[in-house]
């Protein structure tokens, strides 16, 4: 049977879609399907809200698809199928003294869905963006396999990456790797003691991997404590903690209610001495500190949860300054809250990244929050920043043509290779990307 | 010692799987299946995660004369041989019941073809007195049930050929492993409603090697299926032809 009747959500899990699903298992499976009922490829669904959702349609699972048909030991370079998984590829080829030059929060986000939405990693100021690595890309389109590079074919290589999926199926994708010292990280961490110390930190930081954990709950003298930590390869014998923990069940409300999320922020702002201390970390430890918690995303209830994330530009840090002031004084967050500074590079027309400062906060789903994102949001555009489509659930159209200026442009380009938006996903018909205005 | 592995039906994803395991553990592979296009892309994919050689063949189990280019490959390697056997085919028993001429086809696949195969392999093996032959069989062959019995007909002759493969073998040291999957999460099962225990292919793939390693004979993965059909078998047959299950 190629279709399955399936219901699931995005990572957040507000948003829920029920449709067919195809898994092919073989690449001339994907073929057949995109040949006679063109779908959008999803992966591992780690996106929050709806990017990766297609309720009342089809939509074709890539991850059965995770080989790696090259491998060139001299220079790096790797050739992967899209559903093979970022993580994966890390603990296959760290321990050869190999790193995906560009890993987000997530080891369990694929090759795919990393190039469809641009993703960056705590290395973005100096290594830029997942999709500027990208050498090549095949698409399957309803015509057969496309060969895309960023030379070759510029407009559709830059419609592709950060493009949700709207050019079709990636089947694969060319990139090189990065050469690591070796596969554990020595970390140093700080404490940071209010917003104007971590922006001074994050502006003087050039550690290869910087990323900072910002307690979202401290107001007042306190507001924008913090963790800063920085990250260097290192080689080493540092045995992997056990992972694949689960959880059984959705936890009750109360678990992050504002006291305890107070008192909990706090001991694990603590928890990291005054002088701050250097470490060695598994490699994965360093990359994805959730994932040791399979489903994570239970914590939150059976409502679910969003992330809010922007990103300002650097002139417009005071706004950004002014978001936490609310956030803090909302009581609303958890304890999941990150900021970074991140630099220019950016590889297509709607990737997110731009110079500047990024924040992102976990909310559990409730209305006062609904409403505090919506806020936040109105205040990221009149910074002249803009919002992350692979955490959003909330938005409304109004805005996106301000926060994407080349909107206009990739809507062009997508609407070439696939004029009856067959690649349509919740998220695109909500903010209305493929609709000419 | 070099190790290689002969993976029959290798197109099939427990297959794949399998074949990235013993290919990160730095063994050899020949990649045996129809669909050469994806064999090769499966090749590359062992090669790059650490075998030190990894070859495709065309192998179909429903032409015998498709074999020998397998067995000259199995030939021209040093060192121990193994063989993995994933081939089978599992159609509607409606299906069957309708056109009868599918039946054949079945049981080739699932028992006289893969048999016929390890039989012309077994004295290569004799001769180089190790290995291990992996043969998946399925819960199916454990009892005929009313839902797929053909291909339950099918398995349990693959069974007993196992069974004794390992009686003639045990005795020049080369191992034969037994493997009975319950439902597993691939294409042969998307889209079927209620399947019980469906497992993921990766938790099938981590068994099977756990039990060559071990030398276990007999394999129930995942093993919740031991007990289960440990109660199945036990059904005296006059309440059982009763039963649907």
């Amino acid at each position: 049977m190629r279709w399955k009747d399936s219901t699931y959500t995005g990572w957040g899990r507000v948003h829920r879609a029920t449709g067919p699903l195809a898994r092919p298992e073989r690449a001339s499976a994907l073929q057949a399907i995109t040949a006679e009922e063109p779908a959008p490829a999803i992966g591992m669904c780690r996106s929050y809200g709806d990017a990766s959702l297609v309720n009342e349609g089809r939509a074709i699972d890539m991850t059965r698809l995770d080989r790696v048909l090259e491998f060139d030991a001299e220079t790096g370079v790797i050739h992967v199928e899209a559903g093979a998984q970022i993580g994966n590829l890390l603990a296959a080829f760290a321990p050869r003294g190999w790193l995906p030059p560009v890993m987000p929060g997530t080891g369990f986000a694929t090759v795919g869905g990393g190039i469809a939405m641009d993703v960056h990693g705590k290395n973005h100021h100096h290594a830029g963006s997942f999709g500027q690595h990208i050498l090549e890309l095949t698409l399957m389109t309803p015509d057969g396999l496309k060969v895309v590079t960023p030379e070759g074919d510029e407009t559709l290589f830059k419609a592709t990456v950060g493009g949700l999926g709207q050019t079709g199926p990636i089947l694969s994708a060319k990139f090189a790797l990065l050469k690591a010292k070796g596969d554990v990280m020595v970390v140093t961490e700080r404490r940071v003691d209010n917003w104007d110390h971590f922006i001074t930190l994050l502006d003087g930081c050039d550690a290869t991997y910087c990323v900072g954990w910002i307690d979202a709950t401290a107001r007042g003298d306190a507001l924008g404590r913090g963790i800063l930590e920085e990250g260097e390869t290192g080689g080493g014998l540092v045995k992997a903690a056990k992972r694949g923990k689960k959880i059984p069940f959705n936890a009750p409300g109360f678990a992050l209610s504002p006291p305890i999320v107070r008192a909990f922020n706090k001991a694990y702002w603590r928890r990291v001495p005054e002088a701050g201390r250097t470490s060695v970390k598994p490699i994965d430890d360093f990359f994805f500190p959730l994932d040791k918690i399979h489903d994570w995303n239970k914590l939150y209830g059976k409502k679910g949860f969003h992330q809010f994330q922007c990103v300002v530009p650097l002139n417009k840090v005071n706004a950004l300054r002014d978001m936490l002031v609310h956030i803090a004084n909302s009581g609303l967050a958890s304890p999941l809250a990150v900021l970074k500074r991140m630099g220019p590079g950016r590889g297509g027309y709607m990737s997110f990244p731009m110079e500047g400062y990024t924040l992102a906060v976990d909310f559990r789903n409730r209305s006062a929050a609904v409403k505090l994102i919506q806020r936040l949001e109105d205040m990221t555009v009149d910074a002249g920043g803009r919002i992350y489509f692979a955490k959003d659930a909330l938005a409304t159209s109004k805005h996106i043509e301000a926060m994407y200026p080349d909107l206009e442009t990739w809507r062009t380009e997508v609407q070439k290779i696939d004029p009856d938006a067959a690649y349509a996903t919740d998220l695109t018909r909500r903010l209305k990307l493929r609709e000419a205005t | 010692m070099s190790q290689t592995w002969i993976i029959l039906g290798a197109t099939s994803t427990i297959a794949k799987i399998f074949a990235r395991k013993v290919s990160e553990r730095g063994e050899s592979v020949i990649l045996a299946g129809r669909d050469m296009d994806e064999l090769y892309r499966s090749a590359a994919d062992c090669l790059n995660r650490g075998a030190p050689s990894a070859q495709a063949v065309a192998f179909d189990a429903r032409s015998l004369d498709s074999f020998d280019a397998a067995f000259d490959l199995a030939e021209a390697t040093e060192g121990a041989i193994s063989a993995a056997v994933f081939v089978g085919s599992m159609p509607p028993q409606e299906d069957m019941d309708a056109d009868t001429r599918l039946i054949e086809g079945v049981v080739t696949d699932s028992f006289t073809g893969p048999a016929a195969f390890l039989t012309r392999l077994a004295p290569l093996m004799e001769t180089r007195k190790s290995g291990t032959i992996v043969g998946v069989g399925s819960v199916a062959g454990d009892r005929g049930r009313l839902g797929n019995y053909i291909y339950g007909a099918a398995k349990a002759g693959f069974h007993t050929y196992l069974s004794g493969l390992r009686n003639r073998l045990g005795r020049s040291g080369v191992h034969v492993v037994t493997v009975k999957p319950g439902t597993v999460d691939t294409a042969m099962t998307w889209g079927m409603d209620g399947l019980p225990f469906l497992a993921p292919p990766e938790k099938i793939a981590d068994d099977i090697l756990r039990a060559v390693d071990k030398k276990k004979n007999t394999l129930y993965t995942p093993i919740i299926w031991w007990p289960v059909m440990t109660v199945i078998k036990s059904i005296p047959e006059g309440i059982f032809k009763k039963l649907k299950i």
